[in-house]
């Protein structure tokens, strides 16, 4: 094993350069248990965690959070249109978990459980991948592409993601058998952009990658083009079921040994009713 | 490889596998066994330590990233015949059974009352979730952090 300490981002990409493939080691909460455990012994390991160049977190106009920022930055930062950003980071690991990892490392890992992935589709985001070729700007409904897969080519970096501020009304849910140190059995993001009358919802850990649910997501636009994009949406409660209905349907679960996929279509539809209640009411 | 490490205020040395993790370099290398070995995938915290200030799980650092950091591990807290107000707020409580999680714990509420003086129940939950006990079911634990703020900070 070779392990390459790299100082500058320069150094990092010109060293995955010269070994295109080489495992990138960010927080060590995916890679280093793959170590511990002898399932993964990489010929070359680059070292990014620490590198200055992927910490940056911009929230002025367009947001910027780079690949290196831990879910402890995240929760440190201002509430409003970050609510759902601070409600994700919340429900990661624990005070251990969220100092070491990062976004970069959910976008390396690309499980179908990276707590932040769902927020990240729900919130359009493009993810910037870095090579000595140069910058690559991939929407992440392009990116991710399969459980513990995506578009980044072995010689490329994850060096931030980039969304547009959807406005404040944005909630994250997640089910898991404990509140601390659990991987999501399933979980939600909802975001509800006013300003351009545009509903998304996308689904964690029911599907082989994050999902979608475009009917869902029509069938709120339509709810609020009745009540008014200005105006906070008094959710009925047969139409908070359909939506739950809708979103559960959109999933692709499957049987696995934190849930079956019954229970995480039940789960969806009980998360989707929670969070268009609580998101309805927040108007900028 | 060699490597070199600044922990509990010194400068060490020491000859690891490349792959290896600070939990390991700390117990096998640098004969500082009190951060303990259980899970070795983050979930237990049994091996907690302060890295630059900040609560780590040294089982998920790799030991020749942690050149160049401040490392401070639980042995650094306090001395068997003066310890560390939150060791003794453990021991005053009851909040040792087996004593196998003690260290992680210690080290985790040390950071906590670090940042949050006089925490809440909630908050100390939370903040102390990262870690496990088989033994003590938490609440004599919960007590023990309560007193050592009360002997720390009022």
């Amino acid at each position: 094993m070779e392990i390459e300490r790299p100082r500058s981002l320069d150094g990092a990409l010109a060293a995955l350069a010269a070994h295109p493939g080489a495992d990138l080691l960010a927080g060590g909460t995916d890679l280093m248990v793959e170590i511990n455990f002898g399932r993964k012994r990489p010929e070359h390991l680059i070292v990014v965690q620490p590198l200055a160049e992927l910490r940056d977190l911009d929230r002025n106009g367009a947001v910027r959070v780079g690949a290196g920022v831990t879910y402890t930055r995240l929760l440190a930062e201002g509430g409003g249109s970050f609510a759902a950003v601070r409600e994700m980071a919340r429900t990661v690991g624990s005070p251990q978990i969220r100092n070491a990892g990062t976004v970069g490392g959910n976008l390396g890992t690309s499980s179908p459980a990276g707590d932040a992935l769902p927020v990240l589709a729900a919130f359009d985001a493009t993810v910037v991948l870095r090579s000595r070729r140069g910058e690559r700007r991939i929407p992440f409904a392009d990116y991710m592409t399969g459980p513990k897969r995506n578009a980044r080519a072995p010689d490329e970096i994850v060096v931030a993601a980039e969304w547009r501020d959807p406005g404040p009304a944005q909630t994250f849910l997640k089910v898991g058998t404990r509140n601390a140190m659990v991987i999501a059995v399933a979980s939600l993001c909802l975001v509800v952009e006013r300003a351009r009358k545009s509903v998304r919802v996308a689904l964690g850990s029911c599907g082989p990658t994050i999902l979608r649910a475009g009917e869902a997501e029509r069938f709120a636009e339509e709810l609020i083009d009745e009540s008014g994009w200005d105006e906070p949406l008094d959710v009925s409660e047969a139409a908070a079921a359909r939506f739950g209905e809708l979103v559960a349907a959109a999933a692709r679960p499957i049987d696995d040994v934190r849930g079956s996929a019954r229970y995480r279509r039940h789960v969806l539809g009980v998360m989707a009713r929670r969070a268009l209640e609580r998101v309805g009411s927040v108007v900028a | 490889m060699r490597i070199h490490l600044t922990v509990n205020g010194l400068e060490r040395e020491a000859d690891v596998w490349e792959g290896s993790s600070l939990l390991t370099a700390l117990r096998e290398d640098l004969g500082l066994p009190g951060s303990k070995n259980a899970c070795e995938q983050g979930e237990c915290g049994s091996c907690s330590v302060l890295l630059d200030d900040q609560l780590l799980c040294s089982c998920l650092v790799l030991a020749a990233a942690a050149e160049g950091h401040r490392i401070r591990t639980v042995e650094d807290l306090g001395k068997d015949e003066r310890l560390h107000p939150v060791q003794r707020a453990f021991v005053d409580a009851g909040a040792v059974q087996c004593g196998f999680c003690t260290p992680g714990f210690i080290v985790a509420s040390y950071a906590l009352l670090r940042d949050n003086p006089e925490p809440s129940e909630a908050e100390i939950r939370e903040a102390l979730s990262g870690n496990l006990c088989r033994c003590t079911g938490y609440g004599k634990i919960i007590e023990a952090v309560r007193r050592a703020s009360r002997e720390m900070y009022r």
